[in-house]
């Protein structure tokens, strides 16, 4: 039955082709840096291991009024919720199959906006094991924060607003993992993307379990 | 009598509005309760405690053994064919295709299973909500304005479909405004509660 659920959300996720949209703003996002700060290389390679950071997080919460809405308006959750489904566990189903769905197109075009941004091999690396860390942290933030404003109008637009506090420090040594000197950021980044995670169903759960109050 | 269902001395307050107190009811096997009434009298709110997604602010719900609910909601992905999505909850039921496959046939539904749920009329996804209520197999049927939009053919499979389920054993808690023609049905007025 969890299977069922999850191929549902990654089918969704994939067919109605919504999916992409972050990730083409993703590409987006590279592809007007270098415009904007000019093709200065060493400059774009400074800033441009930060700039996949922030892009990567905004990517993750575009797609927020997708993930929990359309299943509330649909009846979805109030059916497996009479079923006896813990909220907890549609919340981590939904959590796998947004770090999935979104996870893995998001690494693939690592590459290309990382060769945009002018950023060498072990760049490219350290970006893309931060990167890969961090999304079932990012899935869980854009879950919780999708069932959070599911009940709201216009409720996508607070929703960023929310989590973005608690992406902070995944920002922080995501990025710092690219610094020389910052050595521990990536178990920091572990420990900070493990904690994310592990709360994330726990409080989704409990916020879709609102949404029928 | 095993009772499946059974609400005691429920209230409910909706928004700052008791819409009832001192509820009480019991559904047995075979049993089923017509909760008449009209719009706003709590109908769809006693549903709803009843299969679980509310709670009561006193009182208490049992129930003894899984349910299936009808909403307003047909909770059908309206962007697959008819036949894929009720697919989906037969998974999230296990139970197999012949299952669906019958109740289907129990809602004249097989002609429609190519059409995208997006494609079909009210009476149409109601006729569909009733095939999960069927094929969930579930012993509680929790049905609120099922015959909304219906015609007359599929009002009749639907007053089939229920005794069929209680003929089985089921019970059916059903919410309506208008008289569905089910035999031997008791009632409550949920109209005279307030």
């Amino acid at each position: 039955m969890l299977i069922a659920l999850f191929w549902r959300d990654l089918r969704r996720a994939w067919g109605s082709g919504a999916l992409w949209l972050p990730v083409l703003f993703f590409l987006l996002v590279a592809t007007a840096f270098p415009f904007a700060v000019g093709p200065d290389a060493p400059l774009l390679q400074r800033a441009g291991g930060g700039m996949v950071w922030v892009a990567a997080l905004l990517a993750a919460l575009l797609p927020i009024d997708r993930l929990v809405r359309p299943d509330r308006d649909a009846g979805v959750l109030d059916q497996l919720a009479v079923r006896g489904v813990a909220d907890e566990v549609i919340a981590a189903v939904k959590i796998g199959a947004h770090a999935i769905g979104f996870g893995l197109p998001l690494l693939i075009a690592l590459f290309p906006a990382a060769a945009l941004l002018a950023q060498d091999a072990g760049r490219v690396e350290t970006l893309a094991t931060g990167i890969a860390i961090a999304v079932p942290a990012l899935a869980a933030l854009a879950v919780l924060s999708a069932a959070l404003t599911a009940g709201l109008k216009g409720g996508s637009a607070i929703g960023g607003l929310l989590v973005l506090p608690l992406a902070v420090p995944l920002l922080i040594f995501g990025a710092g993992m690219l610094d020389p000197a910052g050595r521990g950021a990536v178990k920091l980044l572990g420990a900070v993307s493990l904690l994310l995670t592990m709360i994330g169903p726990f409080a989704a759960g409990a916020a879709l379990r609102g949404l029928r109050e | 009598m095993t009772a499946l269902l059974r609400l005691e001395q429920i209230a409910c307050i909706r928004g700052d509005r008791l819409l009832f107190a001192g509820l009480s009811l019991a559904l047995a096997r075979g049993e089923a309760l017509w909760l008449r009434g009209p719009n706003g009298a709590g109908k769809s709110s006693l549903i709803r405690l009843a299969a679980g997604l509310l709670r009561p602010a006193a009182g208490t719900v049992e129930r003894f053994g899984r349910v299936a609910l009808i909403d307003e909601a047909a909770a059908l992905d309206a962007e697959l064919p008819l036949r894929r999505a009720l697919d989906f909850w037969a998974r999230v039921d296990t139970v197999d295709g012949h299952t669906v496959d019958r109740a289907m046939a129990a809602m004249a539904l097989h002609p429609l299973a190519e059409v995208p749920v997006a494609m079909l009329s009210t009476g149409q996804r109601k006729r569909a909500a009733m095939v999960r209520v069927i094929a969930s197999g579930a012993p509680i049927w929790l049905l609120d304005e099922p015959a909304n939009g219906m015609d007359d053919a599929a009002q009749a499979r639907l007053v089939a479909a229920i005794a069929a389920h209680r003929a089985n054993g089921g019970a059916v808690l059903l919410a309506s405004h208008f008289a569905l023609g089910v035999p031997d049905l008791a009632e409550l007025d949920m109209g005279a509660l307030a």
